[in-house]
């Protein structure tokens, strides 16, 4: 990680323990790991007070996100529009924004790559100049979402985390509100919905599996918003703005402007979430946009320590927990809820955790060891 | 009476949103008086909105075990007050942020919730009565509009008995200054943390009464759609009022004209752009927000030790 180069390779040589950078890294797999597992055990308690057994449900995780190239592949499709909501909280996380909007803003890109398609597709435009129009609109509306909560947060000193929960229950508000009037589809008789795009402008799957490709896009923006973090100027203004603001603020960076285009990027990616879900999965916009990937997302950053690249793991795995739902619910008998209470625990003691971080004596410097 | 027809529907309109205002109101009036409570102690609990809805399902599955919804409203409390004591436990550990903490008990209850609250969506469970407040007027309409439930009047005392209390007893005064400035606190021999635990705890408490008055009076039945976010929504309630009990009511009656907005205007025939009224609570809240960021009166009010007005 970037922080291996804090302190010059000399320095570690001479101590004969391994770099301060390693241990912080060795640090950060070490704690969210030991999370899981306690999240693991209680959530075997919890299992074995309701009678439950928690050897088969675990055995049922892996059998239903692992076990086959079927259910692999589901949980990679589950996986994409995680990733991008999980880069939605982890890009704002580094430049010091809880920003919790990812749902609002992947409604909205949903919204608005259904409504741009509805002209373009009846005048007959061709896939590949309408699908990429889509993808725009879509990561326009999101960004512009994230970004509105992001410039109150710097200009208007508006709390980030609150609004921009407003802002997905006003963006849910308006997609049931165009859905069900000026943009809904006659013919969607039981489930408003916008008119279907048809199976020509269906994105695919990318070749040899059953994966839309919203999971490769999800890996490529993963990869670049971690270069774009890690080894570019922007990324270094903006750790420094996560950092300390006013530091950042009297070195001259231009701090608004920094935090507004981190929220642009952030909503982009919920957004461009949102045009997969739409040109891939569901083919039209509608309720089943408001699927509860924007939360699960807030998760999956935290759980990857709001490492662009950590995403990627750690959204697969959560895809896997929610592809083996269903066969959770058949096989033990057991509501739908069942994800979002172990969901809940790992969240719960995910960031309890935090506060182990600097006190487990094994991951500090020799150094401070012994000045303490 | 001689009314024109579009008199009489503006009426029935305001009417049906007077009324509407005290039933949206009151769940409103408990989250933002149990949040109160914490934020004047120095600390945010965003977790509200999970003590809101799990309080909730417990209050509505105890009334239908026992048979008594007074019985439900108390352990819908309790199941706030468990919730709200975690939160309070966790915050106190060095490094731990009271606002990420807070997300993850609003996806925790709710998640406890809908899992054991899947057996009672579909039983009826007995439901809180009201107090009729309008029957001698003789006019339905109003008679329907004061029927107010009593738990809007345990609100309006509780907030009362806090307003007194904050300046007038030691507890208050406490609480206070815990929430100003732990470092005064600690010189004085407080045990901030220990303060802090309460007071989270029982803000999780009049939360989970909050909840109950959802499931047991209006909309009075429990599903997994129940809440629209009235937890968070405190919170900026609490801001706007100034973390004063007094003005918690007013705002919580604001909100609550704001919510029976929609279902008022639909009750004299206008569902156009239903869902957008029913944002209206939502934009009302962002627009309250934005207006009082920068209020230098806002400011002066909050406690210092609070990390949303930092």
């Amino acid at each position: 990680m970037a922080d291996m180069t804090v302190q010059p390779l000399s320095v570690a040589f001479m101590k004969r323990r391994p770099s301060v950078g390693t241990l912080k890294f060795a640090e950060s797999i070490f704690i969210p790991v030991a999370a899981l597992l306690v999240s693991a055990a209680l959530f075997s308690l919890f299992l074995l007070s309701l009678g439950k057994s928690p050897a088969l449900f675990f055995q049922l995780i892996w059998v239903g996100g692992f076990g086959s190239s079927f259910s692999f592949q589901n949980s990679l499709q589950r996986a994409a529009p995680l990733i991008l909501t999980g880069l939605a909280f982890a890009i704002p996380a580094r430049i010091g924004l809880t920003m919790i909007g990812g749902e609002g803003a992947l409604v909205l890109g949903g919204l608005g790559a259904a409504a741009i398609a509805i002209p373009l597709v009846t005048a007959g435009v061709p896939p590949f100049l309408t699908l990429p129009l889509m993808a725009l609109a879509a990561m326009l509306a999101g960004g512009l979402w994230i970004g509105l909560a992001g410039w109150l947060r710097y200009y208007r000193g508006v709390n980030e985390t609150i609004s921009s929960l407003l802002l997905s229950y006003i963006a849910i508000a308006t997609m049931n509100f165009f859905v069900e009037g000026a943009l809904r589809d006659p013919a969607s008789a039981n489930k408003p919905s916008t008119m279907p795009i048809g199976d020509v402008y269906r994105i695919g799957a990318i070749p040899g599996t059953q994966v839309h490709w919203g999971l490769a896009a999800g890996l490529i923006l993963a990869i670049v918003l971690h270069v774009l973090m890690t080894r570019t100027t922007f990324g270094f203004a903006a750790r420094v703005t996560g950092g300390n603001a006013r530091a950042a603020l009297a070195q001259g960076l231009p701090v608004g402007k920094l935090i507004v285009l981190c929220c642009v990027l952030a909503g982009g990616c919920a957004g461009l979430a949102g045009f997969y879900e739409v040109a891939a999965v569901h083919g039209q916009a509608n309720a089943s946009l408001v699927a509860g990937y924007g939360f699960t997302g807030i998760l999956v950053a935290f759980l990857a320590r709001q490492v662009p690249l950590a995403v990627i793991p750690v959204a697969i795995l959560f895809g896997a927990l929610a592809a083996a739902g269903g066969v959770i619910q058949r096989r033990m008998g057991m509501p739908d809820a069942t994800v979002l209470v172990l969901q809940g625990l790992i969240f719960v003691v995910l960031l309890t955790s935090e506060t182990f971080y600097g006190r487990i004596p094994f991951f500090q410097p020799k150094s401070v060891e012994e000045r303490t | 009476m001689s009314e024109t027809i579009s008199d009489g529907a503006l009426v029935t309109a305001l009417i049906a949103m007077l009324g509407g205002a005290i039933r949206v109101s009151t769940p409103f009036m408990f989250v933002a008086l149990g949040e109160c409570l914490t934020e004047k102690s120095g600390r945010i609990n965003l977790g509200l909105e999970g003590s809101l809805v799990l309080g909730a399902m417990v209050a509505y599955a105890a009334s239908y075990l026992t048979g008594n919804p007074w019985a439900g409203v108390f352990f819908g409390g309790c199941a706030g007050l468990v919730l709200g004591a975690l939160h309070g436990f966790i915050c106190k550990l060095p490094k731990v942020n009271d606002i990420a903490i807070g997300i993850a008990f609003m996806s925790f209850g709710t998640g406890l919730a809908f899992f054991f609250g899947k057996p009672y969506i579909q039983p009826q469970a007995p439901r809180l009565e009201a107090i009729h407040l309008g029957d001698w007027t003789g006019d339905p309409r109003l008679a329907q509009a004061l029927e107010v439930n009593p738990l809007f009047f345990v609100g309006v005392a509780l907030a009362l008995l806090m307003w007194w209390a904050f300046r007038n007893t030691r507890f208050g005064l406490i609480i206070r200054m815990t929430g100003d400035s732990a470092p005064a606190a600690k010189a004085m021999g407080v045990s901030v943390d220990l303060v802090r635990f309460i007071a989270t705890a029982i803000g999780g408490f009049m939360a989970g009464i909050g909840g109950a008055f959802l499931s047991l009076y209006y909309p009075g039945s429990w599903n997994q759609g129940l809440s629209s976010g009235q937890g968070l929504m405190a919170v900026a309630l609490v801001i706007f009022a100034r973390w004063g009990p007094l003005r918690c009511i007013l705002a919580a009656l604001l909100f609550g004209a704001a919510g029976a907005l929609g279902p008022s205007l639909q009750s004299v025939g206008i569902s156009q752009g239903y869902y957008f009224f029913n944002a209206a609570p939502y934009i009302l809240t962002l627009f309250i927000m934005i207006a009082s960021a920068r209020s230098k009166a806002a400011a002066r009010e909050a406690p210092g030790e609070l990390s949303i007005t930092k």
